[in-house]
């Protein structure tokens, strides 16, 4: 079975969502972005998404942006992020990589596959490929036992729900609002319908990934997800200089969350 | 009927057909498709549905017909210009003058369509990244036209390299979002602009300026802009009674020279030539030629020839025409170079600006510095096929935006008074005199010419 997906099934076996982190390789610098992954895991991160920087990060917000420019400055590329796949794998947590598809088309799509399964990487997240465009990821993945996580939004129809999810493995991911990354107020009623519309095409976990920043929201999107994704937040403790005890704290809090309403049946 | 009163294309033949491609997923052979977030699909079907039943409606098509004719001004004639030939090695050299269209450039032709279609589909505001400004000028002018909201990207450092046509825009009433990430030009301002749709598509259309971007953009795009090889085909036969031997644009994303090849690809005579942006050379990696010096990946939605690093990390790209200052190209031109139906060849800033001035001395007409590359590349061409050549040059913009530009190139003016702009070193290049003479600018780099 898929590693992320055994690991967001353990968590609804507890009666709880899984907590997924996002963190970029290589702000402030590689070490201590790995220091900063270690961390999130150690306060209660069951999966961390490793990302990797990237020159024109569309999908993103001004926090990650803020984050990646450096990193890509300093050269960080699929190495670093490999080491980083290893670290996260040792703590414990599923290490997934995020990632832009140029990178990963530049490394070589076989190449990656290959050095991701070899580093004890579960898989990719892949925000600007969709299926249709997926040809030479779907085997890569397929022959080296890789999960691969595709999105799904709002806006996306039933049939692009069906066929987008039939491509996943591992679990879905729902962009739960239009828009880019960040810290938002509130989550919004357009990720529970799209967990619910989602929910009716597929058995893959759905996790909603866009806007959730504390314990409260983790504990909203929890009532309806099977994860909770993280993003801004965690590189904020980065950014804000916070470091690995900040984000150990952030996990702490979002852990808490994502344990304070059982999950739907 | 008085022939000689009858402009040539008021009654010319339907066009050729659409090139086979792309395919009906926006492949131009293993170019081009769509790698953008799932949420913009749905917007991206939209648009492609839309366009698609408009494309073939006689009433959309009489209305663009009509805009192009009393609004434009279409068609654009074709000057021949013997003076600026005697430079090109006796070769006959035709201009079509995309310079006098209304707005200055051949950006109008694809924005009026586009603009339609934003009403068809319902959308109230319109949002366009802009490098040199021509893009965002031309899609202010459409959106207040039809009576559109609009909202310009454009990176910061392009702002200033282009505050009037910055000013134009405010004057259109549009609003100029100066961009403040990464290099902090037109790449940044694709990206703000993707950003801004994504999270306002219900309402917003996105008027993308050139045939690059995710499908529909490229296929669309080529429509909108090959009226300008359709009237030069028929307005060359016309006047000649023959094909050109060569067809030449300058290529940043590669609108104006899709625009005017497209009409020409089943001509299998009649050579292509794009000129890239060859900035210092493209030895020296401080150029924006992508197809001469990048490799094949991804960037802004498409597969295509873009200039990255080991990483995939897009590299910075260089040069004095901000038109041209992208490290990307549409995905048909990376096809048509992979099946060698067009070349490419690099232009250095220094023999751009050469021909620059040469046009202006010789013919009274100042090109944009991005057609300036175009003509270079015609002054090499000419002088390698010799006084029997006919070539055919889309002179795609006029240089009123440029002229601060040349003129601090040129050390025309008091230069203590004019400010150099980023990476512009006066120092190295031509005084006036050398301008005046008509010759070769001295202190140019002709290294990286192929």
């Amino acid at each position: 079975m898929s590693r992320l997906e055994e690991r967001i099934r353990a968590a609804r076996a507890e009666g709880r969502a899984a907590l997924v982190a996002y963190l970029p390789v290589g702000y402030p610098d590689v070490e201590a972005s790995i220091a900063g992954m270690v961390a999130a895991v150690e306060g209660g991160a069951d999966v961390v998404e490793i990302g990797v920087p990237y020159s024109d990060p569309g999908m993103d917000g001004p926090v990650i942006q803020q984050a990646v420019e450096p990193a890509v400055r300093a050269g960080v590329g699929i190495r670093d992020v490999l080491r980083a796949v290893e670290a996260v794998d040792a703590a414990g947590a599923v290490p997934v990589v995020m990632s832009y598809w140029n990178p990963i088309e530049r490394y070589g799509v076989e190449r990656f596959a290959a050095d991701l399964a070899a580093a004890g990487g579960a898989g990719a997240i892949t925000p600007d490929l969709i299926p249709d465009e997926a040809g030479a990821w779907l085997a890569a993945s397929e022959e080296r036992g890789l999960d691969r996580v595709f999105l799904v939004a709002p806006s996306s129809t039933d049939a692009r729900l069906r066929s987008t999810t039939a491509a996943c493995r591992g679990f879905v991911y729902a962009a739960s609002t239009m828009g880019v990354t960040g810290t938002r107020a509130t989550v919004g009623d357009a990720a529970e319908t799209l967990v619910t519309r989602t929910r009716a095409v597929t058995d893959v976990p759905v996790c909603v990934g866009l806007g959730v920043s504390n314990g409260d929201q983790a504990a909203e999107v929890a009532g309806f997800a099977d994860g909770v994704i993280v993003g801004s937040a965690y590189v904020r403790e980065m950014l804000e200089g916070r470091g690995p005890d900040g984000v150990r704290r952030l996990s702490q809090e979002l852990a808490e969350g994502v344990r304070r309403q059982a999950v739907r049946p | 009927m008085t022939s000689s009163a009858v402009h040539p294309t008021q009654e010319r033949p339907a066009p050729p057909a659409r090139p086979s491609w792309p395919d009906a997923t926006g492949h131009f052979g293993v170019f081009g498709g769509r790698f953008v977030p799932e949420a913009l699909i749905a917007a991206l079907d939209e648009l492609t549905e839309a366009y698609e039943a408009m494309r073939v409606d006689p009433a959309f098509l009489a209305e663009f017909a009509a805009l192009q004719r009393d609004y434009t001004g279409r068609p654009s004639p074709v000057t021949e210009v013997p003076r600026f030939a005697e430079h090109c090695g006796g070769a006959r050299v035709l201009l079509k003058r995309e310079d006098l269209n209304h707005t200055g450039s051949h950006k109008i032709n694809n924005v009026l369509g586009q603009a339609l279609l934003t009403k068809r589909i319902g959308k109230q505001r319109v949002i366009a990244e802009t490098g040199a400004g021509q893009h965002g000028v031309a899609t202010a002018t459409a959106a207040a036209l039809m009576g559109l909201s609009c909202t310009v990207y454009m990176g910061e450092e392009d702002t200033r390299r282009q505050a009037l046509n910055v000013a134009r825009m405010r004057l259109l009433g549009a609003e100029v979002v100066p961009v403040t990430t990464g290099s902090r030009t037109l790449k940044d301002a694709i990206n703000e602009a993707f950003r801004d749709w994504v999270t306002n598509v219900e309402t917003t259309n996105y008027v993308f300026g050139t045939v690059a971007g995710p499908h529909p953009f490229p296929a669309m795009v080529r429509d909108f802009q090959r009226v300008i090889g359709d009237e030069a085909r028929a307005q060359v036969l016309e006047r000649e009674g023959r094909l050109p031997d060569a067809v030449l644009a300058c290529v940043g994303g590669g609108s104006n020279a899709i625009g005017i090849f497209t009409a020409f690809v089943p001509d299998d005579g009649v050579r292509l030539i794009g000129l890239e942006a060859g900035g210092d050379g493209v030895d020296t990696g401080r150029h924006a030629a992508t197809i001469t010096g990048g490799a094949p990946g991804v960037l802004h939605g498409a597969r295509s020839y873009l200039l990255q690093d080991d990483n995939g990390q897009t590299v910075e790209s260089h040069s004095i025409s901000a038109g041209l200052d992208y490290p990307g190209v549409g995905p048909e031109h990376s096809h048509l170079h992979d099946i060698g139906r067009a070349e490419y060849r690099p232009v250095t800033d220094a023999e751009a600006m050469e021909a620059f001035a040469l046009l202006c001395r010789t013919e009274g007409i100042i090109p944009a510095i991005e057609s300036a590359h175009a003509l270079a590349g015609t002054m090499r061409l000419g002088r390698e096929l010799g006084p029997e050549a006919l070539l055919l040059v889309n002179l795609s913009g006029r240089g009123d935006k440029d002229v601060e530009t040349a003129s601090r190139w040129f050390g025309l003016g008091d230069r203590s008074e004019v400010d150099p702009g980023p990476g512009m070193d006066t120092d190295q290049h031509a005084t006036e005199g050398a301008v005046a003479s008509g010759d070769a600018v001295p202190g140019q780099d002709a290294g990286g010419v192929a």
